[in-house]
């Protein structure tokens, strides 16, 4: 009757042999980054290859968004704490001052490219052409009722209310979260971009800047507008079986599913590569990552996979980035990023 | 309707009627659940068979002493050799943008393939040789029949141009499908094409390794003790009730917890399946505490008393004679908590298990991600290619489970005992 006791022993000796490899604990070699969902599938890809194609170690990348990256980087220096955060929007100076109180005092801000956000639907229905101010009217939470100064909560219901050109078809847009680098920068760019093409809320930014912001910046609330989540597959899939919707996300979504789903021309610029990268499509933001500087040279491999990173084989106009999606900086300012990336020159807000 | 229950005298053909109504309601519920059941793996099978075949396209490559200079074999540069064969197959094809396309057709690793084939194969430096060379996830799509051709070319993501030179070299016997191993062998990876389940598979099976041993002995222990050896009063009955409770606890709250004390307090390495495994061995406790405690309730008291009354001691009693016979009931108890641990995502996004990692981990303190994990990254991915990875990754998933419930049940035939 000794089986139960055989069972034990057995655990003792597994117990014995885990917590005998686990005392061999050694200082990481392997880099790690937070950051971005935009940024993670570039970044991914120059890990796999600089895994493959150097000596050291795949770094390891988490997908925590853009805020929660900077909040894991910012939290310290030392190895448990991440070596490098991707963003899809620029550091703030209060998450640069939240990171200079825990002693990270130098920074490097690397900037990739840029990505373009697109308002897209199911090739099934007509494409949209909208402008800024149709898309701030579509879903704000107040839009500008008659006179000036005088808002109403947001009355259109249909695309055909904002201007009869557009659609017969009910206001039905799938956007991310608020947590989301993409809906920030949307609201950033687009919304109030479209905000601020009335006069009126425009002199409104110098003499009231809070009331300013609540307007531009509130997304409707009343079903409207759908909060889909992170996973911009889903939206995809959900724009496929609803022709009349919309949604909106990364241009690298729109571009590998080009032949199920169309971009709405914006101001009369259809988000293709080109008119991106030149900056013509209105609504573009900058992709980044930043560094620690004190881990360059702790960590193995950090100024490895920033040459990595900052080379034309990579970021470059015909670099395999592109082939993920990312749009290109110019050739100036793309040496003017590499030098600060070789010079390892701390941000300066 | 009559109802089945009924025990009036109602005539012998009404209750047979409603016998065979019941009996066919049953039946019906029955083949409902199985037929959702059989769309939902089909159409998974389906999606996922297609990750199970991958498409080399053959070309012949220089390994002349211009190229490849016999002396330093692993310095020369395979991708111009291998570019310098796609031009040499399609000569008409002169501007850049075309031929970036072009070299699009063959996955960024071919170049490293052939070196390994160059290594594996030393014979062929200095000749010209025929190499099967793995293919793009666009043109892997194209010849399994994913793209629409009748569509207008600005509609889809596969040129007319790419479509010809695939089908020229289709019609010159150089595509061909076959088993692709890399799925089974590789870590995880950006291009569809490379990507494998290797690391998350094995990330998987060390972090239950991790779990199996910490939660198994401690949730036994706990059991026995309160079964046997615990006092009914109050403190026994509010530990019961916060044991039960704890079970319920959604896993996103363990993930915390391991997060605040694994993490931040003991400071063991983020994304190990050592903290993996622990956090899902808490999650996983309760389920085996009470699970034990149910099998040790079923042992009938007379075998207690029979060991009692010989003489044994309370603890030869229970270690010799009660437990022993509800090992089998404990042993199913954990395998279904373990199950339960290995379909979890939630606990590991608190720790740092949900990324990107492509090295297959060596140990238990090497950064892991689990199986469930990887299918949640390739659904997310937006190329077209990790559809089927991510459905190949479910039916892998789902073979653990069986894997794991058959060992449960040759496990419990193996130490059952009847009396």
């Amino acid at each position: 009757m000794s089986k139960f006791n055989k069972v034990f022993a057995a655990f003792a000796a597994g117990a014995c042999a885990i917590a005998m490899s686990t005392s061999a604990a050694s200082a990481r070699d392997e880099i790690r980054i937070v950051g971005s969902s935009t940024v993670f599938p570039f970044s991914t890809t120059v890990a796999e290859r600089f895994g493959k194609e150097t000596d050291f170690p795949t770094p390891v990348i988490e997908s925590t968004g853009t805020g929660g990256g900077l909040k894991l980087f910012c939290a310290g220096i030392g190895e448990e704490h991440p070596d490098i955060t991707n963003a899809s929007a620029r550091i703030k100076q209060s998450q640069v001052d939240d990171c200079a109180s825990n002693g990270i005092k130098d920074i490097v801000e690397v900037k990739i490219g840029y990505d373009g956000i697109v308002i897209a639907n199911s090739r099934d229905s007509a494409p949209l052409e909208v402008t800024l101010q149709d898309v701030f009217l579509a879903l704000a939470k107040d839009v500008p009722a008659g006179e000036d100064g005088k808002t109403q909560p947001n009355p259109y219901m249909m695309w055909s209310d904002i201007r009869p050109e557009l659609p017969k078809t009910k206001i039905e847009v799938l956007g991310p979260p608020p947590t989301s680098g993409t809906r920030a920068a949307f609201v950033e760019i687009a919304m109030e971009g479209g905000c601020k093409s009335f006069s009126w809320i425009k002199d409104l930014k110098g003499s009231d800047k809070s009331a300013y912001k609540t307007l531009c910046h509130s997304i409707r609330e009343d079903g409207a507008f759908i909060e889909a989540g992170e996973n911009d597959n889903l939206i995809v899939q959900k724009l496929q079986a609803a022709p009349t919707q919309f949604g909106i996300f990364g241009f690298s979504f729109l571009d590998q599913n080009s032949d199920v789903l169309q971009g709405a021309l914006v101001d009369g610029v259809a988000p293709e590569f080109e008119d991106i990268a030149s900056g013509d499509y209105p609504v573009s933001r900058s992709l980044f990552f930043y560094v620690k500087k004190d881990h360059v040279g702790v960590i193995p491999g950090m100024e490895e996979f920033l040459a990595a990173f900052s080379s034309e084989d990579a970021w470059g106009e015909e670099g395999y980035l592109t082939d993920k999606g990312l749009i290109p900086m110019g050739d100036e300012e793309r040496a003017s990023v590499a030098k600060t990336v070789a010079d390892l020159a701390p941000l300066s807000m | 309707m009559t109802n089945p229950f009924s025990t009036e005298a109602a005539g012998l053909q009404g209750r047979h009627t409603s016998e065979r109504i019941f009996k066919l309601s049953g039946l019906a519920a029955i083949i409902f659940a199985i037929g959702f059941l059989a769309i939902m793996v089909g159409s998974i099978a389906w999606t996922g068979s297609g990750a199970l075949r991958e498409s080399v396209i053959k070309l012949t490559v220089d390994l002349g002493p211009e190229n490849v200079d016999p002396s330093d074999v692993d310095g020369a540069s395979y991708r111009t050799i291998v570019r310098d064969a796609l031009k040499a197959s399609f000569p008409d094809v002169k501007s850049r943008k075309d031929r970036r396309k072009l070299y699009g057709l063959l996955s960024p690793d071919a170049a490293l393939e052939l070196k390994q084939y160059v290594s594996n194969n030393p014979d062929a430096v200095g000749q010209i040789v025929d190499v099967w060379l793995l293919a793009s996830d666009d043109a892997d799509i194209y010849l399994k029949g994913g793209v629409d051709t009748s569509l207008e070319e600005s509609q889809r993501k596969f040129s007319d141009a790419e479509v010809a030179w695939v089908d020229l070299l289709t019609a010159n016997g150089q595509t061909k499908r076959q088993f692709n191993k890399r799925f089974f062998t590789n870590g995880d990876s950006r291009e569809p094409e490379l990507a494998g389940i290797l690391s998350s598979l094995v990330g998987s099976a060390l972090t239950l390794v991790i779990c199996f041993v910490i939660s198994f002995p401690m949730g036994v222990g706990a059991a026995i003790y309160l079964e046997e050896f615990a006092k009914k009063n109050r403190l026994s009955e509010f530990f019961e009730v916060n044991i039960n409770n704890l079970a319920a606890v959604p896993s996103i709250v363990f993930g915390l917890l391991g997060l605040a004390i694994f993490l931040n307090f003991f400071g063991f390495p983020r994304s190990s399946p050592l903290v993996g495994g622990m956090v899902l061995a808490l999650m996983t406790l309760p389920t085996i505490i009470i699970a034990s405690r149910a099998s040790l309730r079923a042992v009938p008291p007379s075998i207690r008393e029979a060991a009692l009354g010989i003489g044994a001691s309370r603890i030869q009693t229970t270690f010799h004679h009660v437990a022993p016979l509800a090992l089998p009931g404990m042993l199913t108890g954990a395998i279904v908590g373990m199950a339960r641990a290995l379909g979890e995502t939630a606990p590991l996004l608190m720790i740092g298990m949900v990324a990107f990692i492509a090295d297959v981990p060596k140990g238990f303190l090497d950064s892991a991600t689990a199986l469930p994990v990887q299918i949640f990254l390739w659904a997310d991915a937006p190329q077209r290619g990790f559809l089927e990875k991510t459905s190949a990754a479910i039916i892998v998933l789902l073979l653990f489970l069986v894997l794991m419930n058959l060992l449960a049940v040759v496990l419990r035939r193996k130490f059952e005992r009847r009396f």
